[in-house]
């Protein structure tokens, strides 16, 4: 009985954000072959998806590991710059635009992982705002050297320079990535349907390493790392599975997101982007995947929808943001909340 | 020569970092948030200031007061409004709600003052000289420069006194090592935190305006990056300790300079967040940060 | 190294009264050997040494701040020994961590309850047998046939050892939700998840009502014997420490002042007089 009971609760939790997930993409999709969609909410619907993923797997950081990472928009930029850099590279082998596409996504998750892997080594050492404030200072760093790396693609292959444009390409190469220009001509090959099925891989690995082995010890560790360590589980390998996989499901979205556009620079992935990202997890609710969908997705087209208040526009955003805020966590609305949990409840049994 | 003035420059942004850095540390040290929106507070003191002398043609004096003045009461409004009912709540809510606070004040200036920059006038001008030359015009020092630097000297003494001799600053230090004792004592937590508040955002006024006096573009996102900054240099100082971010800021400011002036201009913030990187691995409390280890 | 030191007070035979009969003629689980440690030039515990047999029950008591935790944390390299060796089962663990000595068979509670809060309670006893669930990140996130499987078994492990505690019926709750005598159920629970060969339990009575204290002394030696295991406990309720603990060991400033069976312990001068201060 206890065991059906409880099965039932995380099952159905999971059913739940998975159907939420499903049914909004089927009536986005409705919505857009009808042309009932207005074109900006139409030339949001992807970035909707890259902010999804990114809220969810900043998400495993900040929700299940618990540990505050500032520098998650520098990830996205890895994945981003290395995924474009790919697609380029494969335009003529690979013909097929989904195809490409998804191989420029694995690109980008592999080589974010590679960087979050680089990067947790010191990162994961530290604890609170230190992690916090380094996590950060890597942001600026990637920032900084995307600004500043040159790429170029010729017949001889890969040229790489630093701070200014040494490739010196042959004939008929390509500079790829322009330092701080970015890169520019991208192929605009996203399209929502990939947004949708990135957001559901992001969900069966979130979800599921949660309800694992892994995402135990991921939680017990965010509870309490002196217990955990005294019961036998390896801190520093569960804090970098999450943070590396944190990092890869950013990449991923990063190189969606920069396929989205014709141009991206290195800019657009700063420390505000990281910030937003982080808003939408803690009003989503630390360690509730569905909440992170929810208010990544309620968040990203609220300035839109409050495209009637015009200049007041961001002001609005930023008094929501302080009221959310306030409403949900103050300790007034909260004895208050918490009362009326305790009727409900109490009616139940 | 040029050394020395390379010198002189990191010292004097690092002075300005180092009275940002301060409120930074302050409301750590007692409250235990990072105040996002202290970066945008520069920014409002800067305008009044910029305001009252350019559209009022009040003295420079009489701007900085009221940019002071100002930015007091803001930041204690700020706290009443935004931070106190959350007082209780994870540190993570806090968090957000200051971004917030920074979103507001950013939005607001671009409102008010509109996003178009504002040329920040000179005010340190003596005898009609902008600087002054030593060794025979070898070498030339603004007088922004000099004021800054004396001013964060003043402002660190007289910190350090009021901390360590003044009933108040002790009581602001007994609430940064615990709250709930220091209430016991009798010490009213709540105008400590009120007071913190006030004289960080007072700080951050006179950073906004040497900051500006010194980088004379204004813009409402002018203190941002600066405000990140120095919250670094809090943090590399050790967070919490108002001579860490005294030395936090002045490295910082010594390290982007002459990263600026010797390797790269474009790579300069990299190399100052390497270097903090660094700082915090082999010391991973800051410079001057006590490590508190948590007892078993 | 350990050679030229000498041998150690209370395992193997020295004094036959400390060690129950049974682990007479084996080899100890637990040896110290002048173990200390320092903090910034103060010296919390200083040459401490101490056996316990294999299915002994031992206590470890003394004043507040006599440096018993430090102890515990010394064993569990929470803290890192400044001097001394710890031999757990015959091993140096000069060089492990707490997680692997852990592996290697220690598990502990601690005095401050450390519990996953968050999770539920079944979930705190299946973090305790982690290292004996065989399935990869990979197979975890991929729900191959491995994760059915493991996690099954897993889940039936949890609630036989919640059984021991008739714990069963709360598997659900989160365990930051418990009643405070039931959190400390659990972190034993959690602990003998690990599948430890020697239990340290950190004031496990504290807080406890004299009818809880009495159910938990019979449950302690209840798990002696179905584990058959040692186990090492701290604890200020003498009734409890005297009732069931087969060796004592008393601390005080961070040095051993007495050693025995309870009987001779109660009746030690040096330790009365570290309790009540000495008498005019």
């Amino acid at each position: 009985m206890g065991k059906v009971k409880k099965l039932g609760a995380k099952t159905r939790y999971n059913i739940i954000t998975y159907t939420v997930v499903v049914l909004a993409y089927i009536v986005m999709q409705l919505l857009s072959t009808g042309d009932m969609l207005t074109s900006s909410i139409e030339g949001m619907l992807v970035p909707i998806c890259v902010y999804i993923v990114m809220a969810v797997s900043l998400n495993l950081t900040v929700g299940v590991l618990g540990e505050l990472s500032l520098g998650h928009a520098g990830f996205m930029s890895v994945g981003a710059f290395s995924g474009v850099t790919v697609a380029v590279i494969l335009e003529n082998a690979v013909a097929s635009e989904p195809l490409r596409l998804a191989i420029a996504m694995v690109a980008g998750a592999v080589f974010a992982a590679i960087a979050g892997f680089l990067i947790g080594i010191p990162v994961l050492r530290l604890n609170g705002d230190y992690l916090a404030i380094v996590t950060l200072a890597f942001g600026e760093i990637i920032k900084s050297i995307f600004n500043n790396l040159y790429v170029g693609l010729d017949s001889n292959g890969l040229h790489f320079s630093l701070l200014s444009d040494n490739t010196n390409l042959a004939e008929g190469g390509e500079l790829i990535i322009g330092g701080p220009m970015g890169i520019g001509g991208i192929d605009r090959i996203s399209t929502f349907t990939a947004g949708f099925v990135l957001i559901i891989i992001t969900l069966i690995i979130v979800l599921n390493m949660m309800n694992s082995r892994t995402g135990r010890a991921v939680m017990a560790i965010r509870d309490n790392r002196i217990a955990a360590e005294s019961i036998g589980i390896q801190v520093t390998k569960y804090k970098m599975i999450a943070f590396v996989t944190s990092a890869a499901l950013a990449g991923a979205s990063g190189a969606l997101f920069a396929m989205n556009y014709s141009t991206i620079a290195a800019n657009k992935f700063d420390f505000n982007t990281s910030i937003l990202v982080l808003v939408f997890v803690v009003l989503g609710g630390l360690g509730n995947v569905l909440g992170s969908v929810i208010a990544a997705a309620a968040l990203t087209v609220l300035p839109e929808a409050l495209r009637g208040f015009d200049d007041y526009r961001m002001l609005t955003y930023a008094i929501v943001l302080i009221l959310v805020m306030l409403a949900t966590n103050s300790s007034t609305v909260r004895g208050f909340i918490d009362r009326l949990r305790f009727k409900k409840t109490g009616k139940e049994s | 020569m040029s050394f020395l003035n390379f010198l002189i420059s990191g010292i004097s942004l690092g002075s300005i970092y180092a009275i940002i850095a301060l409120g930074y540390t302050m409301v750590y040290g007692i409250a235990k948030m990072l105040n996002f929106a202290h970066g945008d507070v520069i920014m409002v003191g800067a305008y009044i200031c910029f305001y009252a002398v350019f559209s009022f043609e009040l003295p420079p004096i009489v701007g900085i007061l009221m940019a002071i003045a100002v930015c007091t009461v803001l930041g204690i409004v700020i706290e009443k409004l935004a931070y106190k009912p959350l007082r209780s709540a994870p540190s993570l809510a806090v968090l957000i709600t200051a971004i917030g606070v920074s979103y507001f004040l950013q939005n607001a200036a671009q409102l008010l003052w509109t996003s178009s920059p504002k040329v920040f006038p000179r005010f340190f001008n003596f005898g009609g000289q902008a600087s002054v030359s030593f060794f025979g015009g070898q070498l030339s020092v603004s007088w922004t420069t000099i004021i800054t630097i004396i001013t964060c000297i003043i402002i660190m003494l007289a910190l350090t006194w009021f901390t360590g001799k003044t009933k108040r600053g002790k009581a602001m230090r007994a609430c940064s090592e615990d709250k709930g004792a220091a209430q016991l004592m009798g010490i009213n937590v709540d105008a400590t935190i009120s007071m913190t508040f006030a004289i960080g955002s007072g700080l951050a006024a006179i950073a906004g305006v040497l900051l500006c006096s010194a980088y004379p573009t204004l813009v409402p996102t002018t203190g941002s990056m600066p405000g990140i900054k120095a919250f670094t240099a809090a943090v590399f100082g050790g967070i919490g300790s108002i001579p860490g971010a005294l030395l936090g800021g002045l490295l910082l400011g010594i390290i982007e300079i002459m990263a600026k002036a010797y390797i790269s201009t474009q790579l300069s913030d990299a190399i100052v967040f390497a270097v903090l990187i660094i700082v915090l691995l082999v010391k991973p409390a800051g410079l001057l940060g006590k490590r508190v280890n948590e007892k078993v | 190294m350990s050679k030229q030191r000498e041998p150690v007070k209370l395992v193997p035979v020295p004094n036959p009264n400390i060690i129950p009969e049974r682990d007479a003629d084996k080899s100890p689980i637990l040896e110290c050997r002048h173990l200390g440690i320092d903090f910034s030039g103060l010296t919390a515990v200083n040459d401490f040494n101490m056996a316990i047999g294999r299915t002994e029950i031992a206590g470890l008591i003394g004043p507040n701040g006599a440096g018993k935790t430090t102890v515990f944390n010394l064993l569990t390299k929470v803290y890192q020994p400044t001097r001394g060796t710890i031999l757990l089962d015959g091993y140096e663990t000069s060089k492990m961590t707490t997680a692997q000595i852990n592996r290697l068979g220690i598990a502990r509670t601690f005095q401050n309850i450390r519990l996953f809060n968050n999770l539920t309670v079944e979930d705190n006893v299946k973090l305790g047998l982690h290292n004996y669930i065989n399935y990869g990140t990979l197979s975890g996130v991929l729900r191959l046939p491995k994760y059915w499987k493991a996690e099954r078994i897993a889940h039936e492990r949890a609630l036989e050892l919640l059984s021991i505690f008739d714990m069963e019926n709360l598997a659900d709750i989160k365990a930051g939700a418990l009643p405070y005598g039931a959190q400390r159920r659990l972190e034993i629970v959690r602990a003998l998840a690990t599948n430890p060969s020697l239990l340290l339990l950190d004031e496990p009575a504290a807080g406890m009502n004299p009818s809880e204290t009495a159910e938990l002394m019979d449950n302690i030696v209840k798990i002696r014997d179905l584990f058959k295991i040692a186990i090492l406990l701290i604890e200020h309720d003498m009734n409890l420490v005297m009732g069931i603990c087969e060796g004592i060991c008393v601390l005080n400033f961070g040095e051993v002042i007495a050693k025995g069976t309870p009987d001779e312990i109660k009746n030690n001068p040096a330790v009365i007089e570290a309790y009540l201060g000495k008498g005019k």
